[in-house]
Order: structure tokens, then C-alpha cells, then sequence
């Protein structure tokens, strides 16, 4: 399977789904979501009868805490992450292997912009008294949070691990699969994020 | 590591070290099927020791701790420890069979799910030597458990973590498997029932196992780091684990029975001797009771308060489970009513079966008429209820199928007398031991008490029962007797042991070759090999390829080693909260040889090797003499 050589006319239209453990990965990765998509439903779900309690008299609440802006550059980090790793599968399945290169390290890169500032927001949290014990909804809103961050932290090395493994070897039928599936996975990261900054930010500023 | 020859005599060393490292979907079977025994029967014992304290009133056999730990070791390891795998056995042993495939879609993680489950159980169970069991009761409700002393809890919740994580992952291995990994012309309503019942069953693993998981988590953090999200003085709520924990542990008794009723599907037919009737009504009241088997879990919590119109839709729900149910036990009625009954030990499980599991159904309709079970909660007649389910559902299923696939699991024939012997010991024991509980249900005698007081006309009941635990107790060691004595039995060597198999599984000769079929069968309806022998067919299965070249997995130790990195990460954060200086740095290093050894996995190809043409015929002669498999 590996030493199969392929040029861009002989690349099959769908080199994730061409070989037995290709499309096992495939359909893996869907049953797997299926089964995160409920560990994030359990978080939110904790999370939203969990917002704004705490000890008599605490400080922090939703609306004085979270801000607006930060959690939309927090978005755009994310969501363009999503559209370069789509530019990344784009070249993938043309066997352009130079560009799936590029663009699962530029959403590497932007993963990390996102991860950095969530590190920061969280720096800042805990620096004015906003720390994990502080209250339900303290723990809550980390753990939800942090879930997805931790998350965001296996994608990206999961994709590092690829594009370094494979620098030297080009696309092939074995690895095709393991970029397809870290894709779907990432654009998974995505779409709950979307709806972190909907249920934690939007909800808690505003409503 | 290919065309090793089969029937050499490996060193101690050797075969631990395979087993270690198996992804043979045959072998890890094994490995489930033995690890599944081994708590089945300390759970057991735990129960049979809460009976002997329960045997009299005021008895001091055992402290009322130590009832409160023996309770929830017995409920926790019967429930994940000991039914759980006994039947994934089954599962990893027949399923790949069934469908005509090689092995599962990811044998890696086979043996990855396999070692998870085994150390976290293996981690809840040092708690009996480390300071305490968990003493809050299976379901381990906050507003208890987060004020246990001591470090019992703390173990149920980091051992459930980790076995879970392991029940998840085969759920999904097993999901993949089915969906991709048939044989040519196996399509979903060829399917036999077993199969399909697994399938639906990992499903509802796949739904159901994420919200434990989250409740196990932030009990952890509640109780290890403190957190705040069930303390009501800090703004949490107890209330959310038992949401949690019920959205979990409601389809997880479907999880359990589904495959049982999958077991008994696969039984009745074939002494029988007559296709199963209304297969694909079958199918749909599967598919029915997965469904609503999530939307009934608050039926646990009726008296907690959350209303009547909550209760009302909730009772409702679980009433309507009743139907698809009710369908089964028809088809089943039904499969047996003109067939040509053969009463085999299999057989007679399946006809104990039906009635026993009927009565804990019908028990359980009544329990989902809230204003009942504000009555009934926490009574000795839910422990009869559940454990007429279980014991009579599950554990009947688990006996009848020790029997009934023993010979494709180890090329040797379980002792027929003695089976006989053995079950109308456990299902005498059995009713002895719970149809009495009904009554002191309704009595007043609420569970989960360590002793009670004379004179409340509990005395004979309580007695009854206990002498009804100690012949189950009888029934199982002689299970155990006759699986020990089946080792110096003669090897069955054959195909279609009972003579009537209707699926695939039955179609291939024993001892089972590592690669399965050596070609891929075709389907050609339901009841594959039922249908070969029909037309005659004397070779097991028409195939759809010719003899070539197997693709076969690599064994691997990486699964036992990122298991052992979170059993080992799992003591740092035990500690955590005595505040002992190691606890963080043995988290990092556990947590450390978990992730390298997944980047390892990564990063290193994994591409299994091929079996050739002639090597395979060559296992053949050895395993069938001349001929090989024909």
C-alpha cells in the first residue's frame, strides 16, 4: 500500500474510503463524535442549571465577567482554523501533498492563536479571584470550557504528529485516511465551540 | 510472527506474553470471559455474605459498614465488572463470526477496551485493601458519596472512569465492525438477531456511557479538587448526578439485556429447530427499546420531586417499553410452538427464561405507576423487581450461552448432566431467593438495611431467601466445576456442534483457525449456513472469493501499556486530597506513559502482515488433518 505510486489523475476521488481500515477510520470517527456530542451536551447541560450560582454573595457573575470581544477573536481564530483544514482536504484529495502540508500547519497554527488566548482569559480569570473552587458556576463554566480546550490541545497534536511523520513520505492510501479523519474531528472542536460562544458568552453577556 | 505453527506447546512466558499482547478477537474473548467470571463470582460472594447477615434478625455477622461497602461492591461489579464483559465475550467471540468477518474493525482497540476495563477493575477492587470500599450504593447519589470518609468513593469513581472509557471504546469498535465489516451479501435484515442486538446495545453504550463519564468526572473534581458542582452551600446542585447518573443508568440495564435477549434468539431456534418467527418484528422492537430506553430515566427519581407532569410523561414512557418487549416474548413463544423441541441445557435456560423475565417485566410496570412507587421506592420489592431482570434475564442468558457456544470457544463440550444439575439448583435458589422479597417489598422492609428487628414477620422471608442465595451459590460453583472439567474432555473437533446451527458461527470447524473463514463466505439469506445445508452443501459455506493471500493485524503490547499509564495516574489523583507530595508528579508520569504510548501508536506504522496461500493450507492439515477445512 505504501509504495504504491499515484499521480494526480490516478489518485482516487475518495483516498480516505479506498482501502478497509480507510473506511473503518471513516465511519470510526463519526461514531466516536456521536458519542462526544453527548459528553458535551451532558457539560452544557450542567453548566446552563449551574450559571450564576454560588456561595451567599459571590462576586462574579456572567454578565460582569465575560467579554464580548476577546470571545469573538477567540471565534474567528477557530472558525478560519476550520476553513484552511477544508483548504487542507481540498488538496488532499487532488494529491497535492505540499498543500495539505501547509494548510493543516496553518490550522495548526491557528489553533494555537485560539489556545493561547484561552490560556489568557483563563490567566486573567483566576488572577482577579474568578479561580476553579470559587463557586458552582466557577467550576462549571472551567469545566465546559477546559473540555473543549483540552479538546482543541489533542487535535493539535494530532496533527503535528501527521505533518511531521509524514514530511518525508507524501500522500499515500494509509495516511490519507489519518489527515481526513483529524479534519473531521477538527471541524467537530469547531462547531462545539460555536456553540460554547452562543450558550457561555452571547447567553451570559446578554441574557 | 506469521505462520507459526498452531498446535506447538508454548512456555508459561510465552502465552502470557500473547495474551498480553493479543488482538485476536477469539483470544480476548477469552481474556473477557475469564476476567468476567472472576468478579461475577466475587460479586456473588459479596451478596451471598449480605444474605447470611440478612439470614436472621438482629444478627451481627457483619458491621453495618461493611454491609454498606459488600452492598455496593456487589451492585457496582455485577452491574460493569461481571455482566458487562461475560457478555462481551459473547460478543467478541460470535459477532466477527456471524457477520463472516476476519476479525473486528479495530483489533488494536479490542485489546486497548479490553485492558481499560480490566485495571480500572482491578483498581476499584484494591480499595478492599487500601482503606475501604465506596459505601454509597451502586448509584452513589452526591448528597452521600461526597461526604464519605475515607477513600472508597474515590476509587468507584477513578475505576468506573477507567473501565468505562474501555466499554466505550469496544461500543464503538463493535458499531464499526458491523457496519463495514460484513461478509458479501450480509445485508442489515440478514443480520442474525444477536448481531443486531449488539449493535443496537453498543449504541446505546455510545449514548449512554458520555454522561457518566462527565457525573464520574465531576464527582472527581468535587471530591479531589474542590470543585463546587454538587455542594448546595457553594451554589451546586446533588440533584444533576442523579440526572446524570440515571441518563446513564437506565439504558444501561437495556445494554445488558438486550444482547441477553440476543443470546436467547440465537438458542431457541435452534432446538427449535424452526426459523425464528417474526425476525424482523424482532428487529424493530430492538431498535424500539433502545430508543426508549433513554427517554424513561426519571422514573428512578419519582419521589425526588420534579413534579407530576414530569412523573406522568415519564411513567408513561416506561410503560410503553412494556410493548416491544412483549412483542419479543411472543416471537419467542411462538418460535418454540410447532418447532421440534430439542430440550438441551441451552434450551432449558431459554424455557426457564421467558416466564422469570416476564414476572421481573410485569413487576417493573407496575413500578412505573408513580403513585406506586411512592410506595414501593426503595423497598425490598425493587430488589426482587431488578433482580428477576437481571438474575433471570441476564444471568440465565450467560449460563445457557456458556453452554450453548462453549465448544466454538474452546474446542471442548460442557458436561450435559451436570448442567442439567446445575440449573435447577441456581433457578430453584434463584426464585426461593427473590420471589419472597416481593412480599417483604410490600411489607415495609426497605433495602439496603444491614439488620431489622423481630417480630414484623420479616423472620421467615428474610430465611427463605438466604437459603434460596446459598443454592445459587451451590449452582454457580458447579457451573465452575463442570468448566474446569471440560478441560480433560475430548476435543469436540467438529462443525455445527449442536447439530441445527442456523448462522454463520456454526458453519466453521473447530478448533477455530486465528483468521477465521480462510475465504470470505457468501450470504444468501437470513440463516447462511441453515440455508447451505438445505441445498446439501457438506463444506460449511459457499465462498465468495477464491483461496489467497489473509491480511491479518499485528499483536501489540501498546493497548496493556496506555492502560496501565491511566491505572497508575489513577493512584496520583486517589491521593490527591490527603495532600501527600507525590500525588501530582505520579499523575504527570501516569498520564505521560498513556500519551506517549499513543503517540508512539501514531507515529509508527502499523501496516499487519500477510498470510499466504500455502501457509494457510498448512494450518489447515495441521488443525484438520488432510483436506483442511472441508
Amino acid at each position: 500500500m505504501l509504495d504504491t505510486k499515484f499521480t494526480p489523475q490516478t489518485w482516487p476521488e475518495h483516498p480516505e474510503q479506498v482501502t478497509q481500515e480507510g473506511k473503518n477510520k471513516y465511519v470510526g470517527i463519526w461514531i466516536f463524535i456521536c458519542s462526544d456530542i453527548v459528553l458535551f451536551a451532558s457539560l452544557f447541560a450542567t453548566y446552563i442549571s449551574l450559571r450564576n450560582r454560588g456561595p451567599a454573595g459571590m462576586e462574579f457573575t456572567s454578565q460582569e465577567l465575560f467579554e464580548l470581544p476577546l470571545a469573538f477573536v477567540m471565534t474567528m481564530f477557530l472558525l478560519t482554523s476550520s476553513l484552511t483544514s477544508v483548504i487542507a482536504m481540498y488538496h488532499l484529495k487532488n494529491y497535492n501533498f505540499k498543500g495539505v502540508q501547509l494548510w493543516t500547519l496553518a490550522t495548526v497554527l491557528l489553533g494555537l492563536g485560539f489556545l493561547a488566548l484561552e490560556i489568557y482569559e483563563f490567566y486573567h480569570y483566576v488572577h482577579i479571584g474568578f479561580g476553579y473552587t470559587q463557586s458552582a458556576f466557577s467550576s462549571a463554566f472551567f469545566t465546559l470550557v477546559g473540555t473543549h480546550g483540552l479538546h482543541v490541545i489533542i487535535g493539535l497534536v494530532w496533527m503535528l504528529c501527521l505533518v511531521f511523520r509524514n514530511a518525508k513520505r507524501g500522500l499515500n492510501l494509509y495516511n490519507a485516511p489519518k489527515y481526513f479523519v483529524a479534519s473531521i474531528y477538527w471541524h467537530f472542536i469547531d462547531v462545539v465551540w460555536v456553540f460554547i460562544f452562543t450558550v457561555v458568552y452571547l447567553m451570559g453577556v446578554l441574557g | 510472527m506469521s505462520s507459526v505453527a498452531v498446535t506447538k506447546k508454548k512456555g508459561v512466558g510465552a502465552v502470557i506474553w500473547d495474551y498480553l499482547t493479543t488482538v485476536d478477537h477469539k483470544k480476548l474473548a477469552v481474556l473477557y470471559l475469564f476476567s468476567g467470571l472472576l468478579f461475577f463470582a466475587i460479586a456473588g460472594f459479596e451478596a451471598l455474605l449480605m444474605r447470611i447477615q440478612l439470614m436472621f434478625p438482629n444478627s451481627d455477622f457483619i458491621s453495618a459498614g461493611t454491609f454498606n461497602e459488600l452492598l455496593t461492591m456487589h451492585g457496582t461489579t455485577m452491574l460493569f465488572l461481571a455482566a458487562t464483559p461475560l457478555l462481551f465475550a459473547f460478543m467478541n467471540m460470535v459477532v466477527p463470526l456471524q457477520i463472516g468477518a476476519r476479525d473486528v474493525a479495530f483489533p488494536f482497540l479490542n485489546s486497548l477496551g479490553f485492558w481499560l476495563f480490566f485495571l480500572g477493575a482491578t483498581f476499584l477492587h484494591l480499595s478492599f485493601f487500601m482503606g475501604g470500599a465506596p459505601d454509597a450504593g451502586w448509584t452513589s447519589y452526591a448528597s452521600l458519596s461526597l461526604y464519605s470518609p475515607g477513600h472508597g468513593i474515590d476509587f468507584y469513581v477513578l475505576g468506573l472512569q477507567i473501565s468505562g472509557a474501555g466499554t466505550l471504546i469496544s461500543a464503538i469498535n463493535f458499531i464499526v465492525t458491523i457496519i463495514t465489516m460484513r461478509a458479501p451479501g450480509m445485508t442489515f435484515m440478514r443480520l442474525p438477531l444477536f448481531t443486531w442486538t449488539t449493535l443496537i446495545s453498543s449504541t446505546l453504550i455510545l449514548f449512554a456511557f458520555p454522561p457518566l463519564t462527565v457525573g464520574l468526572f465531576l464527582m472527581l473534581v468535587d471530591r479531589m479538587f474542590d470543585a463546587n458542582f454538587f455542594d448546595h452551600t457553594m451554589g451546586g446542585n446533588t440533584i444533576i448526578w442523579e440526572h446524570l447518573f440515571w441518563i446513564f443508568g437506565h439504558p444501561e440495564v437495556y445494554i445488558l439485556i438486550l444482547p441477553a435477549f440476543g443470546l436467547f434468539s440465537e438458542i431457541i431456534p435452534v432446538f427449535a429447530r424452526k426459523r425464528l418467527f417474526g425476525y424482523s418484528s424482532m428487529v424493530f422492537a430492538t431498535i424500539l427499546i433502545g430508543f426508549l430506553g433513554f427517554m424513561v430515566w426519571a422514573h428512578h427519581m419519582f419521589t425526588v420531586g420534579l413534579g407530576a407532569t414530569a412523573n406522568a410523561i415519564f411513567a408513561i414512557a416506561t410503560m410503553a417499553i412494556a410493548v416491544p418487549t412483549g412483542m419479543k416474548v411472543f416471537n419467542w413463544i411462538l418460535t418454540i410452538w410447532g418447532g421440534s423441541i430439542k430440550v438441551t441445557v441451552p434450551m432449558i435456560y431459554a424455557l426457564g427464561f421467558i416466564p422469570s423475565f416476564v414476572a421481573g417485566g410485569v413487576t417493573g410496570v407496575m413500578q412505573a405507576t408513580a403513585p406506586l412507587d411512592y410506595q414501593l421506592h426503595d423497598s425490598y420489592f425493587i430488589v426482587a423487581h431488578f433482580h428477576y431482570v437481571i438474575v433471570g434475564g441476564i444471568v440465565t442468558a450467560i449460563f445457557a450461552s456458556f453452554h450453548f457456544y462453549w465448544p466454538l470457544l474452546f474446542n471442548r463440550a460442557l458436561n450435559e448432566k451436570l448442567g442439567y444439575l446445575t440449573f435447577w439448583i441456581f433457578f430453584t435458589g434463584f426464585h426461593l431467593t427473590f420471589f419472597v422479597q416481593h412480599f417483604l417489598g410490600l411489607m415495609g422492609m426497605p433495602r439496603r438495611v444491614f439488620t431489622y428487628m423481630e417480630g414484623q414477620g420479616w423472620d421467615l422471608f428474610n430465611f427463605i431467601s438466604s437459603i434460596g442465595a446459598i443454592m445459587m451459590a451451590v449452582g454457580v460453583l458447579l457451573m465452575v466445576v463442570n468448566m474446569l472439567l471440560s478441560i480433560k474432555s475430548k476435543p469436540v473437533n467438529c462443525r455445527d456442534y449442536w447439530g441445527d446451527g442456523r448462522s454463520l458461527e456454526w458453519a466453521i470447524q473447530t478448533p477455530i483457525p486465528f483468521y477465521n473463514f480462510k475465504q470470505l463466505p457468501l450470504i444468501r439469506g437470513f440463516d447462511a449456513y441453515w440455508i447451505e445445508k438445505q441445498e446439501g452443501n457438506t463444506e460449511g459455506m459457499t465462498y465468495a472469493e477464491p483461496l489467497g493471500d489473509i491480511h491479518m493485524p499485528n499483536n501489540s503490547i501498546l493497548p496493556f501499556i496506555m492502560s496501565l499509564g491511566l491505572f497508575i495516574a489513577a493512584f496520583g489523583a486517589l491521593y490527591h486530597p490527603d495532600g501527600v507530595s507525590w500525588s501530582i508528579p505520579v499523575m504527570v508520569i501516569g498520564l505521560g506513559i498513556t500519551v506517549l504510548a499513543m503517540i508512539i501508536r501514531s507515529v509508527k506504522d502499523d501496516l499487519g502482515y500477510h498470510l499466504h496461500k500455502e501457509e494457510i493450507l498448512a494450518i489447515e492439515e495441521e488443525l484438520y488433518g488432510k483436506g483442511g477445512n472441508n
